[in-house]
């Protein structure tokens, strides 16, 4: 089941699925032409258009292919000769998150998005946007800093003495190992925070620190906080975590887990931290 | 004055000396075309070699680490900064440990290990089947500490347009700054620092597409060598045998594949239209098993390389004509394979969108590491037998211990400084530490150590060499702005092209890189011969042209991704042209580099390093060769191939997962 609408404004990528299953692959047609239809802008400020591209649809093409092809002779449907799309691309891989963008309605990386599932037939459509929650910088390519911004809020890493040599870290088992490496595979692409209801688009830097921070960065303060010596500001990310844009801000929608490319158990992550706060709240109003 | 870092790339390499240099309390400007954390380090899998307890008590050692370093490299690396590295991995793999990579652990608790081609001891350190995505993201988490500190200052999505060098009181020349660009708003900008660490990776974009990235372009390796700071070994270009051809890219496919009972074969009839199922037995061709009858399709990986590029390339047998064989598990039983293969081959299937428990897999060979680049030198550790020792028997005591500084002279300012002062290279395009062929599981390492090793090599220069007389806060404005402003008049004068109407074919910069790559990859990469080399010289000097010419398709001031491309197309074609000289000049076959008409390995004339340079007023590559540091172990036959025949079991020769 193919869903060519595209789901607008927040929460795009959200129950909307792209269900594309083997299925379609076998259905493809060779040698097929596929119409790819982009959302342009030509930057910040600028208005947004769509402009519409005929593409033959080689063997084993994906999103990147095809906006590769497009690249190399930007021509529209009517004819009129245009620019190259511009857009964010990496590893192609699935392993830098570079190329997330919205697809068909649903947020995910543009390399292994295969033209055979989402376009198998003569004529059939694909439309690519940009990420929403994040401002465009020009056509597909969006400023993704405030996602990275807001590791450094919860401390996103492990307070080593430095680079000398002092022999090994912590020994763990690999139950624990499992669990962080689990946690340990995310990429920055930001799906779970296209798809959250509550992390909406926020321009103002100044404006990042009250903010929701968002299902991937209270995943990494999990991770740290699991790690014998990042453990050591433990508190410091609660505190972080405890304020305005916090985790307590999360409307419990559960769409970021559904749609992390990588399975990491988001919800999972944010419950956990959800317990360690309040933990850490009755802990400190003891305290004094 | 206060002294300052210019470090360029945010990969392995970039980050570890970023993070190095900030620790010693010099600030770091750190430049990357993407944010730090998207780097191409994120796509190493396998793992990082280094001495372990376990295998020191089993009879390994750091030595025994080098010894095959130098050996897989066919006797190409000079040998003692290979020395240092690998009695340093040890406490690498340890400090990578503290910062909380979730390497694999053993029930007890302990780093697990696997084995890896080029040893007989486990020694390879792994996190999943990630490993270059863990280490990097545990470098990416200790700069952005430094950077929340204020130590490190990042420029993401900034390009490197060239080093900014200064005339030096001692009359030469010395690295002051960079030009870069901002590839959000164009901003054209030239930066001051002390000193300046290049850590651009690898040049995999230059053979069109292969396993690297799509930032690895090796442009910026390109500006420097445009710039006249030399370039090591260019020709030695590392090919994998197995990856799945993509529209895009080319995604490797274990060698386990075959392991595991893959069976290579193609059509015997050129242009066979039927699916691989309607193709009787008799009709499929298995030619590694035909020409191999004893090691089959368990052939060393470079064998493997070269047969597959003779089928497709040469006798155009590949299957539909086109570049790939088929690489068919599908007369095993599908859950045997899950078990043992599950993680490749859903990858297999998530990119390609075809079940290999069914379908036979198509594959190819892949440009997939550069073990040259700039060229860089070192300092000798207190090491130094005097005679170089015979080859280490594998298990047997080593003949030296693992302290710091035997190998190379712990930060000393000559550590892989190109020919230029204050010019560092580390990681991937530095040309040192893999020789002629690099051993899986190694290149994560060399980027780490260069990053943390020289990173105090950088250091001390600003301490004590020219910075600390003329710090960059006294090198006169009129430098950098001369540096700026011709890298603003390239920067308008390929704009002004973009608005003189549409490109051709001949103008096309997408159509020329597709062109280059082809003819790269077809003349420069697994199987090489004078004449046809010569034929690609021809075709560079054809591109040169082209490219002088060239129509940018967006005459955009903002955000102008096809103007970039174009002028690393244009960087590109240096590159391409000094490797493509390297394999004429290199009348022998050695590691990566086989020559048709060389076939054997010549010591006597080419145990050198092959050194480029730009030649600036007559706009091409001049060749010449420098000694190897040779003064630790002696050289013998690279055989492993051919020792195992009886084994079955042939060693990888070439490993690079």
């Amino acid at each position: 089941m193919l869903n060519f609408t595209p789901a607008a404004g927040a929460g795009s990528g959200a129950g909307g699925g792209s269900g594309a299953g083997g299925g379609n692959r076998a259905r493809a047609v060779p040698g097929r032409t596929i119409r790819v239809r982009v959302k342009r802008c030509e930057g910040p400020g600028k208005a947004s258009r769509w402009e519409v591209f005929a593409v033959k649809a080689e063997a084993g093409s994906n999103v990147i292919s095809v906006l590769q092809q497009i690249a190399s002779n930007p021509v529209t449907v009517e004819g009129e000769r245009t620019t190259p799309v511009v857009w964010d691309s990496g590893c192609l891989e699935e392993v830098c998150g570079a190329c997330t963008m919205v697809i068909n309605g649903r947020v995910r990386q543009s390399c292994s998005c295969l033209i055979d599932e989402y376009a198998p037939g003569e004529g059939d459509e694909i439309t690519l946007e940009p990420m929403s929650k994040f401002p465009v910088v020009r056509d597909l390519w969006v400023d993704r800093s405030r996602l990275f911004h807001n590791l450094s809020r919860v401390k996103a890493w492990v307070p080593i003495d430095g680079t000398y040599n002092l022999g090994p870290g912590p020994r763990e088992t690999p139950a624990q190992q499992e669990t962080r490496y689990a946690l340990s595979e995310c990429m920055s692409c930001g799906c779970c925070l296209e798809a959250c209801p509550q992390f909406t688009l926020e321009e103002d830097p100044k404006a990042w620190g009250t903010s929701f921070i968002g299902a991937h960065a209270i995943s990494q303060a999990r991770l740290f906080n699991e790690h014998a010596t990042g453990r050591a500001l433990k508190g410091e990310r609660l505190e972080a975590l405890m304020g305005p844009g916090g985790v307590s801000d999360c409307g419990n929608a559960q769409n970021c887990v559904k749609v992390c490319p990588k399975h990491i158990p988001l919800t999972e992550s944010i419950a956990a931290i959800g317990r360690a706060v309040t933990i850490h709240a009755v802990a400190r109003w003891f305290r004094g | 004055m206060s002294h300052r870092v210019i470090v360029v790339g945010g990969g392995l390499a970039g980050l570890a000396a970023s993070v190095r240099i900030a620790e010693a309390g010099v600030p770091v400007d750190l430049f990357s075309l993407v944010p730090v954390k998207r780097s191409h380090s994120v796509c190493a899998q396998g793992g990082i070699n280094a001495c372990n307890e376990v295998a020191r008590q089993q009879g390994y050692s750091e030595y025994e680490h080098f010894d095959e370093t130098i050996y897989g490299g066919d006797y190409l690396a000079d040998q003692h900064p290979v020395l240092e590295m690998a009695n340093w991995a040890p406490r690498i793999i340890d400090l990578l440990d503290r910062m909380g990579v979730p390497f694999n652990r053993t029930s007890e608790g302990y780093r697990d290990l696997r084995l890896f081609g080029g040893s007989l001891f486990k020694r390879t350190h792994f996190a999943g089947a990630t490993t270059g995505q863990q280490l990097i993201y545990a470098l990416d988490e200790q700069a952005r500490r430094y950077e929340a500190e204020g130590k490190i200052t990042k420029y993401e999505y900034w390009e490197f347009l060239g080093p900014v060098f200064a005339d030096d009181a001692g009359g030469g020349r010395r690295c002051v700054g960079v030009v870069g660009q901002d590839l959000r708003t164009m901003q054209v900008r030239a930066f001051r620092g002390d000193a300046v660490v290049m850590a651009t990776g690898g040049n995999g974009l230059v053979f069109g597409k292969s396993t690297n990235s799509i930032i690895c372009t090796g442009a910026a390796a390109a500006r420097c060598f445009k710039a006249g700071v030399a370039y090591g070994n260019p020709e030695m270009i590392q090919v994998h045998p197995t990856a799945i051809p993509g529209a895009d890219k080319l995604r490797l496919m274990s060698e386990s594949a075959r392991g595991e009972g893959g069976r290579v074969w193609v059509p015997r009839t050129k242009n066979d239209a039927r699916r691989a199922s309607e193709i009787p037995e008799a009709e499929r061709f298995y030619f590694l098993e035909e020409k191999y009858p004893a090691y089959g399709n368990i052939v060393p990986r470079d064998i493997a390389t070269r047969e597959i590029f003779d089928i497709c390339v040469n006798q155009g047998l590949g299957v539909g004509g086109g570049n790939s064989v088929y690489l068919d598990l599908t007369h095993k039983d599908p859950e045997y394979l899950t078990r043992k293969l599950g993680g490749i081959l859903d990858i297999y299937e998530k990119f390609v969108g075809v079940d290999p428990r069914r379908e036979p897999m198509q594959i190819f060979p892949a440009v997939h590491y550069s073990m040259g680049g700039l060229h860089t030198t070192f300092v000798k550790g207190r090491y130094n037998p005097g005679e170089p020792l015979s080859k280490h028997v594998s298990g047997s005591a080593p003949p030296l211990g693992s302290e710091v500084g035997l190998g190379m002279s712990y930060g000393d300012p000559g550590n892989m400084v190109t020919n230029v002062a204050g010019l560092y290279a580390f990681g991937e395009v530095n040309f040192a530490y893999h020789g002629a062929n690099r051993l899986g599981a190694n290149a994560l390492l060399s980027c780490i150590f260069d990053g943390l090793f020289c990173g105090l090599s950088v250091v001390n220069y600003m301490k004590n060499g020219a910075p600390s007389k003329t710090p960059h806060g006294q090198v006169g404005a009129s430098v950098y702005e001369s540096a700026r402003s011709a890298e603003q008049s390239k920067y308008e004068a390929l704009l002004g092209a973009a608005s003189r109407g549409e490109a051709d074919e001949k103008t096309n910069p997408y159509v020329i890189h597709r062109e280059l790559g082809a003819e790269m990859t077809a003349a420069c990469t697994v199987v090489k011969s004078e004449g046809r080399l010569r034929e690609c010289l021809s075709r560079i000097g054809d591109f040169k042209e082209r490219m002088a010419r060239v129509r940018v398709p967006d005459a955009a001031g903002w955000s102008n991704q096809s103007l970039c491309f174009a002028r690393a197309v244009g960087d590109m074609l240096s590159v391409a042209e000094a490797v493509c000289l390297g394999s004429i000049e290199r009348k022998e076959s050695r590691g990566a580099h086989y020559r048709t008409d060389f076939p054997e390995r010549d010591d006597a004339n080419f145990m050198k390093t092959t050194v480029a340079r730009w030649d600036a007023t007559g706009q091409r590559v001049t060749v010449e060769f420098a000694p190897v540091d040779g003064s630790l172990v002696r050289p013998t036959a690279r055989t492993y191939g051919k020792k195992e025949a009886g084994a079955g079991q042939p060693k990888p020769a070439m490993s690079g997962v």
